[in-house]
C-alpha cells in the first residue's frame, strides 16, 4: 500500500506535473512538493509527488555498494592467490 | 537534465554478496545462533514484499531472523469497519471509491466485491483524487472514500479533502481508518513472548514523516531503528546498519539510535507540508489494530473542522457485531510471535484465493507474500530445501 515509484519531472503547471516514469508519462498531483521543478526526481504515491529523490544521496548509497563489492572481490582474488601458492 | 540515478544499480548481485558476507560477520559477533536468533521487524508491507520476492530471508545466516510486523494497513483494518464499508456500498445513492486491496477482504459474510456483482456501485481507483472527480461527475450521489492507510497515504487524502473543500464538492467524504506508525513501534517494542532487537522502519512513511520520529523509541525501548529503502541492496544495507548498533548494544560499547539508509528520500524532519495538512484535516484517537487491540494515539479521524467530510457524520452506518474467522494467527504473525508457516491454516484452509484471515486476503500481507514467494520456507530451515 505504501508503494511509491520513482519519476522524473517532466513539466510543472501549477500544482500538477507530468512524470516520466521510465519512458511512460504520467500527470502526478504536487500539492505535497510546492517548489518542485521540472528536472526533479520524485517518488509519486496514488498520483501525488510526495517527495524529491536526493540524486546526490543516491550516487553516494550506490558508490558504497559499488566499494563493498569490490573489496569482496578482492579479498576473493587474495584468497585464490593464497590457496593456489 | 544531467546526470541522474541508475536505478538498477540497487540490484547489484556481487554488492549483495558482499552485503551478505557482513551481515554473517555481525551476525557471529552480536551472538546471534539459531537457537536464539537475532530478530528484526519490518513494518511495512511494500518492506514484506520486498524481502519475500527477492528471497532475502533465504540469504540470511540461522543467526538471524526477520519478522513482519503490522505494516499492511488493510490487514489491520479491523472487521468491523470492513463491514461498515460493505453497508455503505450497498446503500441507496452511495457511490463507495477505494483502492483495490479493499475489494475481496471478506467481511463478515460479503465482501465489496460480491457486493459490487449484485449491483453496488464501487469504484476502484488509483488516486483520491480519481475520487473526488467521480464526486464532481456524480452530484446527487454521495462519494465515500475509504481512506485506508499509513502516514504515506494520509496526507494525500487529507490534501484531497482540503481540495474538496475548497471547490466545494461537499458529496464528497471519506470513512477514516487511517493508522500511525510510531506510537505502534513502541507498542510493538513492549510486546512479550518474543525478543526483538532492532526494527527496519517502513522507508515511505518515513518520508512523511521523517526519521527524528523514531527517536523516542529508540532512546525509551533501547531498540535501534534503521529507515530503510525498498530495493534488495537497500533492505540488505539496512540490516548491516542494524546488526552494527546490536552488537555496539551487546559489547557495552554503544546504545541504540536511528540511523537512516534510505538517505536520497528521508530527511530527519520528513514532509513538513504534508505533516502541516495531517495536522489540520484529521485528529489523533485510539485506533483498533485488527489482531492487536487498541493502540493509543495511532488512528486520525477527521478534526471538528473538516468533518462534514466525515462519512459517519453523513450516513447511518450500522452492522451487526462482527462474525470472525476462527483459528486464524494472523494478530501472533503481526506481533512478531510467529511466521506465516506456523499457522495451521496456512497454505491449506488459507489461500490467497480463499483467505481466512486479513494477512492472506491483502497482496502486502505477510501470509500472501509468503504464500506467493516462500512456500519452501521454514523456521530452523532456512535455506528452504525442506519439503512441504
Amino acid at each position: 500500500m505504501c508503494l511509491a515509484v520513482p519519476g522524473r519531472i517532466l513539466e510543472v503547471e501549477g500544482t500538477k506535473g507530468r512524470v516520466d516514469f521510465n519512458g511512460i508519462s504520467r500527470e502526478a498531483d504536487l500539492t505535497l512538493l510546492p517548489d518542485a521543478e521540472a528536472g526533479d526526481y520524485v517518488l509519486v504515491h496514488a498520483g501525488f509527488a510526495i517527495q524529491r529523490l536526493d540524486e546526490a544521496e543516491a550516487r553516494e548509497t550506490l558508490k558504497l555498494f559499488g566499494e563493498l563489492a569490490e573489496a569482496l572481490e578482492q579479498e576473493d582474488a587474495d584468497r585464490s592467490d593464497r590457496e593456489s601458492s | 537534465m544531467t546526470g541522474g540515478i541508475d536505478f538498477a544499480a540497487f540490484r547489484s548481485e556481487p554488492a549483495a554478496n558482499a552485503l551478505v558476507g557482513r551481515i554473517n560477520r555481525l551476525t557471529e559477533r552480536a551472538g546471534g545462533t539459531s537457537e536464539r536468533p537475532i530478530a528484526l521487524m519490518e513494518v511495512c508491507g511494500t518492506h514484506t514484499v520486498a524481502i519475500s520476492r527477492f528471497g532475502l530471508r533465504a540469504m540470511l545466516p540461522p543467526g538471524l531472523r526477520l519478522l513482519s510486523g503490522p505494516g499492511c494497513p488493510v490487514c489491520v483494518t479491523p472487521l468491523i469497519e470492513i463491514d461498515r464499508s460493505i453497508a455503505a456500498a450497498t446503500m441507496p445513492d452511495v457511490i463507495v471509491a477505494t483502492f483495490g486491496d479493499m475489494m475481496r477482504v471478506p467481511g463478515s459474510h460479503r465482501s465489496l466485491e460480491s457486493v459490487r456483482a449484485d449491483g453496488a456501485d464501487v469504484r476502484i481507483v488509483y488516486s483520491p483524487m480519481d475520487a473526488l472527480e467521480v464526486a464532481r461527475k456524480n452530484p446527487a450521489k454521495l462519494v465515500v472514500f475509504l481512506g485506508v492507510g499509513f502516514e504515506t497515504t494520509s496526507p494525500i487524502i487529507a490534501a484531497t479533502i482540503v481540495a474538496a473543500a475548497r471547490e466545494g464538492i461537499s458529496n464528497f467524504t471519506v470513512l477514516p481508518f487511517f493508522k500511525t506508525v510510531p506510537a505502534a513501534l513502541d507498542m510493538l517494542a513492549a510486546v512479550p513472548g518474543r525478543p526483538l532487537d532492532g526494527f527496519i522502519c517502513p522507508g515511505h512513511v518515513s518520508v512523511i514523516i521523517g526519521s527524528d520520529a523514531y527517536l523516542p523509541v529508540a532512546r525509551d525501548r533501547n531498540i535501534p531503528c534503521v529507515v530503510t529503502g525498498f530495493e534488495p541492496l537497500d533492505i540488505l544495507a539496512g540490516v548491516v546498519m542494524l546488526l552494527e548498533q546490536v552488537v555496539a548494544i551487546r559489547e557495552a560499547t554503544g546504545s541504540a539510535g536511528v540511523a537512516v539508509q534510505y538517505s536520497r528520500a528521508v530527511t530527519p524532519e520528513g514532509n513538513t507540508t504534508a505533516q502541516g495538512l495531517m495536522d489540520d484535516v484529521f485528529a489523533v484517537y485510539d485506533a483498533e489494530w485488527r489482531g492487536i487491540g487498541v493502540v493509543p494515539a495511532t488512528g486520525q479521524t477527521l478534526s471538528k473542522k473538516y468533518e462534514m467530510f466525515d462519512a459517519t457524520k453523513r450516513l447511518e452506518i450500522d452492522v451487526p457485531t462482527p462474525v470472525g474467522e476462527s483459528g486464524c494467527i494472523c494478530g501472533e504473525i503481526m506481533l512478531g510471535r510467529n511466521l506465516p508457516p506456523d499457522c495451521p491454516h496456512f497454505g491449506a484452509a488459507c489461500t490467497p484465493r480463499s483467505p481466512v484471515g486479513p494477512c492472506m486476503v491483502s497482496t502486502e500481507g505477510s501470509c500472501a507474500a509468503f504464500y506467493k514467494y516462500e512456500q519452501g520456507w521454514r523456521s530452523g530451515d532456512p535455506d528452504g530445501t525442506e519439503e512441504k
